[in-house]
């Protein structure tokens, strides 16, 4: 206990470790990813190509990675979390360097043999890092905003990279998830207040510094039937998409506004909807149920675990999964405006499904290490 | 330290409580707007996703046919090659374009307005790039088809008039959609669509367009077509049978030749109309292709206006023809008798204005035969002084004078038969005794059509009935598919036959009322009417038929267009051949036949064609004979089906 860096427990074998990884959250995985891939099958008009083959590749790789996650020891990621944090800064800027453009923003990396997003890696280094950084922060510490610049810092440098891309979606939801932590590390009421009214004030100059796209975006959100056949045909088309699908949908392939291309971007940001229009609200309903159980394991690790640091990581990439999840579906919904987020382990996209899977496979390893009595709080960094 | 984490772990549980009931609630709120978009309002985005999905593609109904009493096509359709071009099945649409003008003959302007349709159209839409091609044409296409990547050939309807301009009046014609014409009617908008635009086309329209049918397509968002869900077959539009019989009307456009003109025959019993020509005609088939400009200019620029029907709407001073209602004006008010007799110096004197007769010398004494058979314009000047406007005008407005019959085509003209009351109140001024005169010969304010003229006839030699002229003998009918040409020595109406149901034949055959004249003054008139063809001092002797049983009776009639001053009078009046064309005289003709056993009324007019014996006479003989020749041959049938 008062060792300078100690578990509570001696490490576990690898094998050992294997074997006592939950099945549980592996099953849903696979579950949700094969509903994806079915979706991706469906999409391409009944064809595993292009996109539900090598979905599932992507797929097995992710897994092995998942698992590789899992068991790495919990004070690995401890110690390692702000390096892993600086390599996610790091490609952000190189993105912004020679990144490659793709649907109207600068977001990809081109390694040669894979194009990574890393937007997507820079969710889960910012819960790493901020679970971290209040993990040494002393409860008393907290009630001093100083020590808040610190972690405010943490999330505005990503937030402020990802929407130069422009990502307007993932830089609002690192903010969101970076809140999310702050609340949970014991942040006052009064604090989110003041910041809130403090981005309320900003708003105008956030509006100014939108691309036009971006302010045409929110601009049809609040008023989709301002221009049915320009900016709000995708929200009026993904609505009729889900209305038309009933209670219990057109059945698989069979979804006209799918197949027939009146959905936009089916393979990637509309895909709920094309699962929707074709297994209608029983499967919708299903669907949510699967990420709900997956959330609920994050949610249900995090409330098990003995330390902080784990506390706040398995909680904070839970809610970053249940962020994607519940502004996807709202956003083709017509809830929420069109901003570009995928569905995880759904859409079509190799990084944000490996992204995704990482952050289940810390989670795994929170659980995993969950009894560790990690160092004294208060240490600092 | 211990304690401190407990701490942690308490605040940490209770506010990942907080944060989790949030995150359920969101959810809940994603799964009630999920079942309001897929079960409240479920219905709505249904019809709205099938509306997306499906798209329906109206068929152009088949238009109705139109013939004549016989059968004979009036009004048909025929096959219509249509070249179309698809931009995404060529590599390059001006070479394309290229290669195909010479075949079809493009202009570099048309090729222009191609390039700009294509340009509109998603590259998958076949864009029309020619109407109405030759065989020849076709044949040259499907020849060099290897060279000529993106064109097909495609089969539509042509609106098609095998009597080209002899019906044309009647028949009208049917021409492109304006947008004035647009009514909503989506049938309206479908390319290459045609709707009635004169005549009986546009007074039918209706009827003979049928009913679209519609196909249902599946297309996908780019509005390509994925396949045909389903199909409602248009439905033919109904045919039309015209009482005409186009043999007469043949003839008597023939006989109106150069000159501007209109015939009319009409059965004196029944009204149906059997010649409503109208020269000079035009080429309706030229207006359903799209008439050029130069060919509407000369068209609408010619002074003998042939655009219009004049059989109907020609309005003309009836002259000597209207002595027939004077006369029978004159007897039915008791004016005179039939052997009242007028002496005929070759004028009559009024106040100090001098009426004059067309014969200079004078007619000497005459009695009412004799007048009508010879013209005297001074024995009606006579009768006319006598009975005053209001009460000829009372008589022919009886014979069918000053009104329309709504012949079903559109355009028809009432004329004029003037009264003292008309005078006043539309010139403004009163009537004076010399236009008694001047109306008792037919002249003046009179104005009568062709069609008018031919009812009075009718009226007098029917023994005074109401007949009404109808041009329509069966409307809103399904003739069988083929009509086998009619013998034409021994034609049977087609609402006779039995291979046309029964169910086409409409009403009529009804007895027209009678207008209550005395049988002994009509008599008396169409004796008058006899004479002038029978007696050699008649106007019309050298028209007469001359076989037996097939003489006809009528009236001349020849209509001073101009003025003759008293100078021209006292040297030498002008013949008509010596006067440029709008000067000269109107030549009318009005009879009926056969003399003993009336059964058709004929009134012919030629416009500046002259006098009314010389010019209109020999027409109506030709056509009249025929006429009763037909009616004859007829009559002798012996195999007469129905």
């Amino acid at each position: 206990m008062a060792r300078r860096s100690g578990f509570g427990r001696a490490e576990a074998g690898l094998l050992e470790k294997l074997l006592r990884l939950d099945l549980l959250p592996i099953i849903l995985l696979l579950v949700v990813a094969s509903i994806g891939a079915m979706m991706l099958y469906s999409a391409a008009g009944g064809n595993m190509d292009p996109w539900a083959r090598r979905q599932l590749i992507r797929f097995g790789v992710a897994l092995v990675a998942l698992i590789v996650v899992a068991v790495i020891d919990l004070r690995h990621w401890l110690r390692y979390a702000y390096a892993v944090y600086a390599i996610g800064i790091a490609s952000l800027v190189l993105v912004e360097l020679i990144g490659t453009f793709g649907g109207g923003a600068q977001r990809w990396l081109d390694l040669g043999v894979i194009r990574l997003q890393p937007s997507e890696f820079m969710k889960i280094a910012v819960v790493l890092v901020l679970a971290r950084y209040f993990h040494y922060l002393e409860q008393d510490k907290i009630g001093r905003p100083h020590h808040l610049l610190v972690p405010l810092l943490l999330i505005g440098a990503p937030a402020a990279l990802i929407l130069r891309q422009p990502d307007l979606g993932t830089a609002m939801l690192i903010i969101i998830l970076g809140g999310a932590i702050f609340w949970l590390a014991g942040v006052r009421w009064w604090k989110f207040a003041a910041l809130g009214s403090l981005g309320l004030a900003a708003i105008p100059v956030a509006w100014s510094q939108l691309q036009a796209y971006q302010q045409r975006r929110i601009l049809t959100f609040i008023n989709p039937d301002r221009d049915p056949l320009g900016a709000g045909y995708h929200i009026s088309q993904s609505k009729i998409a889900l209305g038309s699908g009933g209670v219990s949908g057109k059945g698989f392939l069979q979804g006209t506004q799918s197949h027939l291309n009146f959905l936009p971007e089916k393979q990637t940001d509309f895909i709920f909807t094309m699962f929707a229009e074709e297994f209608g609200l029983l499967g919708g309903i299903g669907l949510m149920l699967l990420f709900a159980c997956l959330i609920a394991y994050g949610i249900f690790v995090a409330v098990r675990c003995r330390n902080q640091f784990g506390r706040l990581l398995a909680m904070g990439l839970s809610t970053s999964f249940f962020l994607y999840v519940f502004v996807n579906i709202g956003m083709v919904m017509g809830l929420l405006p069109v901003v570009g987020v995928p569905l995880p382990l759904i859409s079509y996209g190799g990084t944000a499904q490996l992204a995704v899977m990482i952050g289940f496979g810390l989670i795994m390893s929170v659980h995993l290490h969950r009894d560790q009595y990690v160092i004294h709080p208060g240490r600092g960094v | 330290m211990q304690q401190n984490d407990n701490d942690r772990q308490i605040r940490f549980t209770r506010r990942a409580a907080i944060l989790a009931g949030g995150q359920a609630m969101l959810f809940g709120a994603l799964t009630g707007r999920l079942y309001y978009l897929q079960v409240l309002e479920a219905d709505r985005y249904k019809l709205l996703a099938e509306e997306n999905r499906i798209n329906v593609r109206l068929i152009q109904p088949r238009r109705g046919r139109i013939v004549d009493r016989f059968g004979v096509q009036l009004a048909d359709n025929q096959q219509s090659y249509r070249v179309l071009l698809t931009a995404e099945q060529t590599s390059n649409v001006d070479d394309t374009l290229a290669a195909i003008a010479p075949i079809i003959g493009l202009d570099f302007a048309t090729i222009d307005q191609i390039r700009d349709d294509i340009g509109r159209q998603r590259n998958f839409v076949p864009v029309a790039i020619a109407e109405f091609l030759s065989w020849e044409e076709v044949a040259q296409i499907e020849v060099n088809a290897p060279d000529l990547p993106g064109i097909s050939i495609d089969v539509g309807d042509r609106r098609f008039y095998p009597q080209v301009s002899e019906a044309a009046h009647i028949l009208g014609y049917v021409a492109r959609v304006g947008p004035e014409d647009l009514t909503g009617d989506p049938l309206l908008e479908t390319p290459g669509f045609r709707i009635g635009r004169a005549g009986i086309e546009r007074s039918y329209d209706e009827s003979l367009r049928g009913r679209a049918g519609s196909r249902q397509l599946e297309v996908n968002a780019s509005g390509r077509v994925v396949r045909e869900i389903g199909r409602t077959e248009s439905e033919k539009g109904r045919d039309l049978v015209l009482s005409l019989d186009m043999a007469l009307q043949s003839l008597a456009g023939e006989k109106l030749g150069e000159e501007s003109g209109a015939v009319v025959v009409m059965d004196i019993h029944s009204g149906e109309v059997l010649t409503l020509a109208s020269a000079p005609s035009f080429d309706p088939n030229k207006f359903a292709e799209g008439l050029s400009t130069s060919d509407w200019a000369a068209l609408s620029g010619d002074e003998r206006a042939p655009m219009r029907n004049k059989a109907i709407a020609g309005e003309f001073s009836p002259g000597s023809t209207f002595k027939l209602a004077v006369a029978l004006a004159g007897l039915e008010e008791g004016v005179i008798h039939p052997d009242t007799s007028f002496v005929c110096p070759g004028y009559k004197e009024l106040g100090n204005r001098r009426f004059h007769c067309w014969r200079r010398g004078g007619h000497g004494r005459v009695d009412l035969n004799q007048a009508i058979a010879q013209s005297c314009d001074v024995y009606f000047y006579e009768l006319a002084e006598r009975l005053g406007i209001d009460r000829m005008a009372e008589t022919a407005e009886r014979l069918g004078l000053g009104r329309e019959f709504d012949l079903d085509i559109p355009g028809e003209r009432p004329g004029l038969v003037p009264t003292r009351a008309w005078k006043r109140a539309v010139i403004g001024e009163r009537w004076v005794g010399g236009e008694d005169l001047v109306s008792g010969i037919g002249q003046g304010f009179l104005l009568t059509t062709p069609l008018q003229l031919a009812v009075m006839t009718a009226r007098v030699a029917n023994g005074g009935k109401a007949v009404v002229p109808r041009l329509i003998a069966a409307a809103d009918v399904h003739l069988p598919e083929r009509l086998p040409d009619a013998d034409p020595r021994t034609p049977i109406d087609i609402l006779n036959r039995s291979d046309v149901p029964r169910d086409a034949i409409s009403g009529g055959g009804a007895q027209a009322p009678s207008l209550g004249f005395d049988p002994r003054y009509l008599a008396a008139v169409r004796r008058g009417m006899e004479t002038v063809i029978a007696s050699p001092r008649g106007t019309a002797y050298r028209s007469r038929i001359g076989v037996p049983d097939m003489e006809m009776a009528g009236k001349t009639g020849t209509v001073q267009v101009r003025r003759i001053t008293q100078a021209e009078r006292d040297t030498r009046v002008l013949r008509n051949d010596e006067l440029p064309w709008r000067l000269r005289d109107h030549a009318l003709f009005v009879g009926y036949g056969p003399v003993d056993n009336p059964k058709y009324a004929i009134s012919v007019v030629i416009e500046h064609g002259g006098g009314g014996s010389t010019a209109a006479a020999p027409v109506a003989r030709d056509v009249m004979e025929l006429t009763l020749r037909r009616d004859q041959a007829r009559s002798a049938d012996p195999v007469r089906e129905g």
